[in-house]
């Protein structure tokens, strides 16, 4: 409702102050603009969404591992691990990709190892919280009855960090388009971060925002997609924890 | 039969408690009343192993078993049921850890549902449920376990009275048909009456055992016997002994001026 009352206000200003296209351009001029250059727009949209896509599996399932690691196998690494970890949300994504362009060439690869980079981490904070705290009264429950250290993991843990690990999903889902669109800007043949700097480059103002109104639209469609995914995995109230 | 040698509890120079020694018989259903804040929780943590003793041994069926988790069933305090879980795999899970397949746990909590009152609600999640149907639930679960020892942690402290006096009787039905050994842990000297046949009164802080009384009510039982004189005698006898060790208790805390 508020985002449609925006774009009436904004095709109204545009019209009634006949601004420039250049510098503004009506809603109405931007859909037309989209539907125009359809297949170029579409062939450039399903290069952002694929290197998104691969790279936000790859970041997730990165950090899942790792919390998988550091939760149960070697919760000693932590304390080494951990600065690294904030280290690597630390490096400006500006400064790393060019670098992993010289090493690893204009090919699909360092733009994933961008998107993988800023999506692990919010999935890896996520799912330690949820292994780390899970309720102490369970807790006591599963021990006194004599439940092993396995068992705690796969009957508790787990399945208690479940919603913890669909917050991390939904905040690394947003990150993954735009990553996607940050590395593409930074050095690429296609997608939609380089029809956006093509577009900038040339002033046209309706192709910059044809390609931000798909970049929301997409990262919308992303983040309510894994809404969905975790109301049908998750039936349980979560927020009651149990009381 | 479970057995307490000269338990006692430090917690850094806070004593918990001193010179604990009970035993409760194969197939009895005990119970340990104290003040509020006495420990009792604390000697529930040392009988299911969570806690070692500071000093003394627990022993149960003839093995020793300080320190040790694994040996008794549980009905916590508070709600443990698993969120996640549904009704009847919650029900099956003492089993599973026990190491009984999950068809054939699932199967036996699906089979015993019915008889606790829960018939229909196999699928349903915890928390869909009322605070007496999740305690059912609780007790379930703890009948299905495989040790013969049943820990009951205050079960029904939580429930408005009208609830705890049905689910006391439906307990004392449900322990009259299968005479599992029950520990009891209640605050509540009518419970304590009610469904045990041994009594054991702590004291205050350091708890000791004060008292230990053999309830002669015979069985089964009903909520009938909260009429006899009988009863109002031993509940009158309970309470000024608790009443006892807490101005005793007051006593102390009063500087010496």
């Amino acid at each position: 409702m508020a985002v449609l009352l925006l774009l009436v206000v904004w095709e109204l200003y545009v019209t009634a102050y006949q601004v420039e296209a250049w510098l503004l351009p009506a809603p109405t001029a931007i859909v037309r603009e989209a539907i125009n250059n359809w297949p170029r727009v579409q062939m450039h949209t399903l290069a952002t969404l694929e290197i998104a896509i691969i790279g936000f599996v790859l970041g997730t399932v990165v950090g899942l591992l790792l919390a998988v690691v550091l939760h149960s196998i070697f919760p000693s690494l932590r304390q080494a691990l951990y600065p690294l970890i904030i280290l690597s949300q630390n490096i400006p994504i500006i400064a790393l990709a060019p670098l992993l362009v010289v090493w690893f060439g204009f090919g699909v690869l360092p733009k994933v190892l961008i998107i993988a980079l800023m999506c692990f981490f919010p999935v890896l904070i996520a799912a330690l919280q949820g292994l780390d705290y899970p309720n102490a009264a369970m807790l006591d429950y599963l021990r006194m009855i004599g439940a092993r250290r396995g068992q705690i993991f796969f009957l508790l843990e787990l399945p208690n960090s479940l919603p913890h690990v669909f917050s991390g999903l939904k905040v690394a889902a947003t990150y993954s388009m735009m990553g996607a669109v940050i590395s593409e800007w930074l050095g690429a043949q296609r997608g939609l971060g380089v029809y956006m700097r093509l577009a900038a480059a040339s002033f046209r103002t309706d192709r910059v925002f044809v390609s931000i109104f798909v970049i929301v639209v997409l990262s919308l469609l992303f983040f309510a997609s894994i809404a969905y995914w975790e109301r049908k995995l998750i039936r349980w109230n979560s927020r009651g924890e149990g009381n | 039969m479970l057995e307490l040698l000269q338990v006692s509890m430090h917690y850094d120079t806070v004593e918990v408690l001193r010179n604990i020694s009970l035993q409760v018989e194969r197939g009895e259903f005990a119970a340990l009343i104290g003040p509020s804040g006495c420990g009792k929780s604390t000697l529930f943590k040392l009988i299911g192993g969570l806690l070692t003793p500071t000093a003394g041994e627990i022993w149960l069926e003839g093995k020793e078993i300080t320190g040790k988790t694994g040996h008794v069933s549980y009905v916590p305090q508070q709600n443990t049921l698993f969120p996640w879980r549904t009704v009847e795999s919650n029900a099956a899970l003492a089993l599973e850890v026990a190491g009984v397949s999950k068809q054939t746990a699932l199967a036996k909590a699906r089979a015993w549902l019915p008889r606790v009152g829960l018939g229909g609600y196999e699928k349903a999640y915890p928390d869909s449920l009322s605070g007496g149907m999740q305690q059912r639930v609780s007790f379930l679960r703890a009948l299905l376990a495989p040790q013969e020892l049943m820990c009951l942690d205050e079960p029904f402290g939580a429930l408005d009275a009208l609830t705890r006096s049905e689910m006391q009787q439906w307990l004392l039905d449900i322990w009259e048909e299968h005479r599992r050994t029950v520990l009891l842990v209640t605050h509540s000297i009518e419970e304590a009456l009610l469904l045990a046949d041994r009594v054991f009164v702590l004291s205050a802080r350091p708890a000791q055992i004060i008292e230990e009384i053999i309830v002669p009510f015979p069985r089964p039982r009903n909520e009938k016997v909260i009429a006899l004189p009988e009863f109002t005698a031993l509940r009158q006898k309970i309470h000024s002994l608790l009443a006892a060790t807490r101005t005793n208790v007051a006593n102390n805390l009063t500087p010496n001026v």
